[in-house]
């Protein structure tokens, strides 16, 4: 239902290029992975797999990610990532990854 | 926990040493090498030696953070020479090597500590000792070895031959910047709680010195090659802490007041390490935090000599075992990037693109070659450190730390 939410978003949003679940995928893993762990199960950060993301509204994370949290060492990610693609990384947590 | 002399591998790395006799005959024409192909191929047919026929002081371990193993490396032949298994999750793992250069203990993300035996090959004992990890040390007895935990906060100490645990020192708080020094020491750092603590494993119980107000957030730390200096980089503070290890009661000193002051600071997509390779020249070279540039304070005095400013933020700054040059690679997004440093003028005299997802820099112990680790390239590159010609490279899975053998004559690696 969420990734039907998405394509639906991202047919209304004209994105400058559309993510790259592969490219995201690999980002997640690595780059959110050097404070919340490869397994996104933790590290300086929080676990941020599905079950601890769970409070999270979609739209809510998509700011996390874009914003950071101030006080915390959680990032902006916004000059590196694009509004759909901080979704995209949101779907991806909050759903976990399917592998 | 497979005698060494019993495994396959074994084998396979004793008839790996028969090669390096070959290699090592001094040119002495077609006999010499025809003798030396003989003895070779002797070698390949002998009976076992002892594991420990293969000397261990040119070897390393490469870590491949995605499969859970560990690539065994020759220095001199640039090449792998097998691959150690089933080691669990090793994303941003480190290891420590036995004083003997034998064994290597590695300190896996998911609270994995293992033993592995460079020369078998094999993993000699293992255990899950907490449920995150960051890190770990060897005492200089090589009696203890020390990991430092993220979840339950603190420092769980292990017997180094048997991997049994013989102390727990609970912190209430994620612990890092985990390091060895003299007299059977450990010290490391609190997240939670801004303060250093020296753990005294010398007597029959552990001995804790606390100290207090080092700053907010340390997020890693070194200790410097003569055990004096541990400096702590702190993600609340713009500034770093040092403490003064020769004193009987070290006391936090501020160091690089305000680095940062009057300057945005920049998104931190990946924290800066402290590694004790920081001595160049008179001065310690210091990545800035959220920032592009590097640090330099004079090793006496502590005062800031300079700054350098850098293609992106530092990572990694590591100086040449001799301290004649910095090498720095950088944060996400521009991790495919190296820059070299001369510690006398403070100046960037090299800049080069290895390739996507540089994550690690070793020297050999002369520093005459460099070998880092390339990650989303799949590749270990081996770098000439005077002239930056590229000497060759290695096959890695998702390779991240790189760690040589010589490391077990260092302190606080």
């Amino acid at each position: 239902m969420n990734r039907l939410t998405l394509i639906l978003a991202l047919a209304a949003t004209p994105a400058l290029a559309d993510p790259d679940p592969e490219a995201l995928r690999r980002l997640v893993r690595q780059d959110c992975g050097s404070c919340h762990g490869m397994t996104l199960k933790g590290g300086l950060g929080p676990d941020i797999r599905p079950a601890s993301l769970a409070h999270y509204r979609r739209d809510d994370l998509t700011d996390v990610i874009l914003d950071g949290l101030p006080g915390t060492p959680m990032p902006a990610w916004r000059p590196l990532l694009s509004k759909d693609e901080a979704a995209w990384i949101a779907d991806y947590l909050l759903e976990g990854d399917p592998e | 926990m497979t005698p060494a002399n019993l495994s396959p591998n074994a084998n396979e790395s004793r008839c790996h040493s028969g090669f390096h006799l070959s290699r090592n005959t001094p040119a002495g024409g077609l006999r010499a090498r025809l003798l030396a192909l003989t003895l070779a191929a002797l070698a390949l047919c002998a009976p076992a030696l002892p594991a420990s026929a293969q000397p261990t002081g040119d070897l390393g371990l490469v870590v491949e953070r995605a499969s859970g193993s560990l690539l065994v490396v020759d220095q001199s032949d640039r090449a792998s020479i097998g691959r150690i298994t089933g080691l669990g999750d090793l994303s941003h793992a480190s290891l420590v090597y036995s004083p003997d250069e034998q064994f290597a203990y590695v300190f896996g993300r998911d609270g994995g500590l293992s033993k592995v035996d460079i020369l078998a090959q094999t993993i000699t004992a293992r255990v899950m000792q907490a449920g995150n990890s960051i890190g770990g040390a060897i005492s200089d007895d090589g009696r203890f070895v020390a990991v430092s935990n993220y979840e339950p906060g603190g420092v769980r100490v292990f017997d180094a031959d048997t991997l049994e645990m013989v102390a727990d020192i609970p912190t209430g708080s994620k612990t890092i910047g985990l390091v060895d020094i003299p007299g059977t020491r450990f010290v490391f750092s609190l997240w939670d709680t801004g303060e250093t603590w020296i753990a005294d494993l010398s007597g029959e119980t552990p001995q804790i010195t606390r100290i207090k107000g080092m700053g907010t957030n340390p997020y890693d730390a070194l200790v410097t090659g003569d055990g004096r200096t541990y400096i702590a980089g702190l993600f609340g503070e713009d500034h770093l802490s040092a403490l003064d290890l020769w004193q009987e009661h070290p006391e936090p000193q501020v160091i690089l007041p305000s680095y940062a002051k009057g300057r945005e600071g920049l998104p931190v997509y990946k924290m800066p390490h402290l590694e004790g390779w920081a001595l160049a020249g008179q001065d310690f070279v210091l990545p800035a935090m959220g920032q592009h540039e590097v640090l330099w304070v004079d090793a006496r005095s502590l005062q800031e000599t300079g700054r350098t400013t850098t293609h992106g933020q530092p990572v990694f700054a590591i100086s040449r075992p001799d301290g004649r040059y910095v090498w720095v690679n950088f944060a996400h997004p521009l991790n495919d990037t190296v820059q070299v440093i001369d510690s006398v003028t403070k100046e960037v005299i090299h800049q080069f693109t290895p390739g996507p997802g540089v994550l690690h820099m070793e020297f050999t112990p002369r520093g005459h070659e460099v070998w880092l680790s390339v990650r989303d390239a799949g590749k270990v590159m081996v770098y000439d450190t005077e002239t930056f010609e590229k000497l060759g490279e290695i096959a890695a899975e998702s390779p991240s730390g790189i760690f040589f053998t010589a490391r077990a004559h260092r302190m606080g690696l």
